[in-house]
């Protein structure tokens, strides 16, 4: 088990060092000089530019520059932007804990609101509340994220006046619920589908019929063997949606003007700010490998048939 | 079993962490937050500057909001363009080559340290030096030395400018290599701010935290969030703050600024969005603004293109006329734009009725000027845009018009970036003609002439070039006064509506707005608010 975690740790390195070579070759192949970028519309000087260049290291060969990335990200150096100057490891800092708040936020409601859904559609298939379930997860996923998130804007700050219609401090859990709950609802469309046919079929399930025979008492019947080997696809689902939740985010924030990830990339993006992108690019690589392996070692847990050696 | 057991201890252990770190921030409920306007302060949505805040290396709008709270540079202008006096008691010349400035006495920075001519000249001799890589150092071309600290190429021989001579603590002149008879105009400018001493310590530290000597002094910077300077009471320029302070607040889209100041979050936004420019004016009754300022979006033919290379005028007069600009401003544009009819806007000294119907819609001579003029070379023309400024819609509808009007095929070449559009500008890869802006930078028509058409301007990226025209400019520079020169120059534009570098399509307009809390929101010349006038309820 131990050695099992250790391999998929080591694994780990090639595939940041690839994605980061990765990014980094596409960034330098996008259009568009940032430095120029800068200057805008108006007059400017191409020697300021040249020099600015030159300073930063951006008229070095590619290989050249990757080395140079590569060794400061060795020795916990994130590089500079190019317009702020400031260091990306600051702007890192700033957008993680927003877009990991509103994220785990977002989470816990979609695991919580998202899997009663399902066991309560799933335990009697083809029922009225089965049916209600699925037509409202229907509209769930066919709503596009902006106009869930206008509509409760609309709702809840101007009709209700319940909150603000935007994040003013990204730190308050008030201030996050609404984005949290935009940001989940997609999701959990698909985590209450999952769920519930996952337990309807389950509940046909020989085992279940000899729990039944045996019986047990039906909290146990469902809380622990129809449960159990029901959430395996859902687990499964949830692992790689952390991720997604994490930089799909960009449109959520927008509209709530929340800080956080999917905003810094876009505009780090946007100004060809390579060094940014790859910084938060590539954790979110690591967010995806290390939610894949809890995935993995949760598998473990529900399914005590399946082991790692 | 055992397999499993050790998986929920890792697993355990990783959602503990994962929930420390996320609580990690979250737990500090008493420090004091951003949330709420502070009494006396006004909110805008200013966005997160791009770079430090130095007035040499700020030219986007965002920083220059702040800058322009935080300094005061010799001059500024009223509302119709005409000087202001600021820090300066005066600023004159006898030739318009050497300039004398004298300074208001009394004035301090921030920090209690005294304005004097070797604050002003010190820091502009930093400005320009190569070496300090600043975005506008170009602004001091015109100061005898300048090339001795920022040559072309390689390091610079000097590091001051000997067009720059301190006469006594509140006396500085200023020697230019020719004479440029509105130089005044352009010490408008927020560049040529003076720095204070602290400065030089520290550039990069100045540069996120700094002291000016303008109206407002700097309270804190929380990145991508808030910027918030508080009204400075020993300020003593004609623009004193009226209000506490302002906070520049950043927001990820114009809908949610605009949400808020509908709520009563936000004081005042800049520029309403395009999804609520329908609606802005019944939601904020009289907190709306509609101002024009002096801005212009042209057409530019790229004159090295297939297109346009050795084009007659006459078709680019012809492609002018097929624009229907009123019809397109008042539908596409939901009138933000004011059509053109001259190559400056207004708002600048020296705009002029060019009496010619060149920008008027005509379709039919449009067609005949075009016929006359031998045609477009493959009857297609490309404008090339870019797709992140919300410039598709109107593209779209010129093209439209022009393909109704005479026949001749019209596609939007579209840039994904801004970044992309001006790369294919610098290298010369324009199709045929290119979305252009300018914003005025001092209000004399001379900044939209000779800085877009001259051959060697660096912004005439269609690369116009007319001897005559050039000519005409020099003529202008010459000039003993700046009445003489805005002549000239009205002649110039007088000239090229014959040559056509380019097609002004309209003016823009500032559409924003503001809610109950505040009042008294204007607009100066170049389409920014005036934060000092604006009061609070």
């Amino acid at each position: 088990m131990g050695r099992y975690v250790a391999r998929r740790l080591l694994q780990m390195i090639p595939v940041f060092i690839g994605s980061t070579l990765l990014i980094f070759l596409m960034m330098y192949a996008l259009p568009g000089d940032p430095v120029r970028a800068l200057m805008g519309d108006q007059a400017f000087d191409p020697a300021v530019v040249e020099s600015i260049r030159h300073d930063l290291g951006l008229d070095l060969p590619i290989w050249q520059q990757y080395l140079n990335y590569l060794g400061g990200l060795l020795q916990g150096d994130f590089g500079t932007t190019i317009g702020s100057q400031r260091p990306v490891a600051d702007i890192i800092a700033e957008a993680f804990p927003v877009t990991i708040r509103l994220t785990l936020f977002a989470f816990v409601f979609l695991v919580i609101v998202g899997i009663s859904l399902g066991v309560i559609a799933g335990l009697r298939p083809d029922s009225v509340r089965d049916r209600g379930l699925l037509t409202l997860t229907l509209v769930l996923i066919s709503m596009p994220s902006f106009v869930l998130g206008y509509l409760m804007q609309y709702l809840f700050a101007f009709q209700l006046g319940v909150t603000t219609p935007t994040v003013q401090d990204s730190e308050n859990f008030g201030d996050l619920l609404l984005p949290a709950i935009v940001l989940a609802s997609l999701s959990l469309a698909y985590v209450a589908r999952l769920t519930r046919t996952s337990m309807a079929e389950n509940l046909r399930a020989d085992y279940m019929r000899t729990a039944v025979a045996k019986g047990l008492p039906r909290s146990r019947i469902v809380g622990v063997h129809l449960m159990r080997n029901s959430m395996i696809p859902v687990v499964t689902f949830l692992g790689t949606d952390i991720g997604n939740l994490m930089t799909g985010a960009i449109v959520t924030e927008g509209i709530f003007n929340v800080q956080g990830v999917g905003d810094a990339i876009y505009e780090a993006l946007f100004r060809r700010e390579g060094a940014t992108v790859v910084g938060i690019a590539s954790l979110i690589v690591i967010v995806y490998l290390v939610a894949s392996l809890l995935v993995d070692l949760l598998y473990a847990v529900l399914d005590p048939r399946i082991r790692y050696a | 079993m055992r397999g499993a057991k050790s998986a929920k201890w890792v697993a355990g252990a990783i959602v503990v962490a994962l929930a420390a770190t996320a609580c990690g921030g979250g737990s500090g409920e008493d420090e004091p937050k951003d949330k709420g306007a502070l009494a006396g302060y006004v909110s805008i949505d200013v966005g997160e500057p791009q770079k430090p805040l130095i007035p040499a290396d700020t030219n986007e709008t965002n920083g220059s909001y702040v800058i322009q709270s935080l300094f005061t540079q010799l001059l500024d202008f009223d509302a119709k363009g005409e000087i202001v006096y600021t820090n300066a008691e005066s600023v004159t010349t006898e030739d318009s080559k050497t300039w004398t400035v004298k300074l208001k006495s009394g004035w301090k920075f921030h920090n209690g340290e005294d304005v004097t001519a070797q604050s002003y000249v010190d820091a502009w001799n930093w400005y320009a030096n190569i070496k300090n890589n600043q975005q506008n150092s170009f602004w001091f071309a015109d100061i005898a030395g300048y090339d001795d600290v920022h040559p072309e190429k390689g390091d610079p021989k000097a590091d001051k400018m000997s067009g720059l001579k301190v006469v006594d603590d509140t006396t500085f002149t200023i020697d230019l290599k020719e004479r440029v008879p509105y130089f005044n105009y352009k010490l408008g400018y927020t560049t040529f701010a003076p720095l204070p001493k602290v400065f030089y310590d520290d550039p990069k530290a100045f540069g996120q935290k700094p002291v000016g000597n303008g109206p407002y002094k700097f309270e804190k910077w929380t990145h991508k969030k808030l910027i918030q300077v508080q009204a400075w009471d020993d300020y003593k320029g004609p623009n004193k703050a009226a209000n506490k302070g302002i906070q520049f607040k950043n927001y990820a889209t114009l809908e949610a600024a605009y949400q808020d100041v509908v709520s009563g979050n936000l004081d005042i936004i800049r520029q309403v969005g395009p999804t609520d420019l329908p609606k802005y004016k019944q939601d904020l009754g009289d907190g709306a603004i509609e101002e024009p300022y002096a801005a212009i979006q042209s057409l530019v033919p790229a004159f090295y293109s297939k297109t346009f290379k050795d084009v007659d005028p006459k078709v680019i007069q012809g492609l002018s006329m097929a624009i229907d600009r009123d019809t397109i401003t008042k539908t596409v544009l939901n009138n933000t734009r004011t059509p053109a009819t001259s190559f400056t806007p207004p708002q600048v000294k020296g705009n002029q009725d060019l009496d010619t119907d060149v920008f008027t819609y005509d379709p039919k001579k449009a067609k005949a000027l075009i016929e006359e003029g031998g045609g477009v070379p493959g009857n297609k023309v490309w404008i090339q845009y870019n797709t992140d400024g919300g410039h598709k819609e109107w593209v779209t509808a010129v093209c439209e018009s022009i393909r109704n009007a005479t026949g001749v095929d019209c596609v939007g070449d579209a840039k994904p970036d801004f970044a992309t559009d001006l790369e294919a500008r610098d290298n010369d890869e324009v199709k045929s003609m290119y979305r252009g802006g300018w914003v005025a930078d001092y209000p004399v028509n001379v900044n939209f002439i000779k800085e877009l058409y001259h051959t060697n301007a660096e912004s005439n990226n269609g690369r116009f070039s007319n001897k005559e025209i050039d000519a005409l400019m020099a003529e202008g520079d010459k000039a003993e006064s700046l009445d003489e020169a805005v002549k000239a120059y009205q002649e110039v534009e007088k000239k090229l509506v014959d040559e056509m570098p380019a097609i002004p399509l309209w003016y823009y307009r500032i559409n924003g707005g503001h809610g109950k809390g505040v009042d008294n929101v204007n607009v100066d010349f170049h389409g920014d608010l005036e934060l000092t006038e604006v009061t609070t309820k």
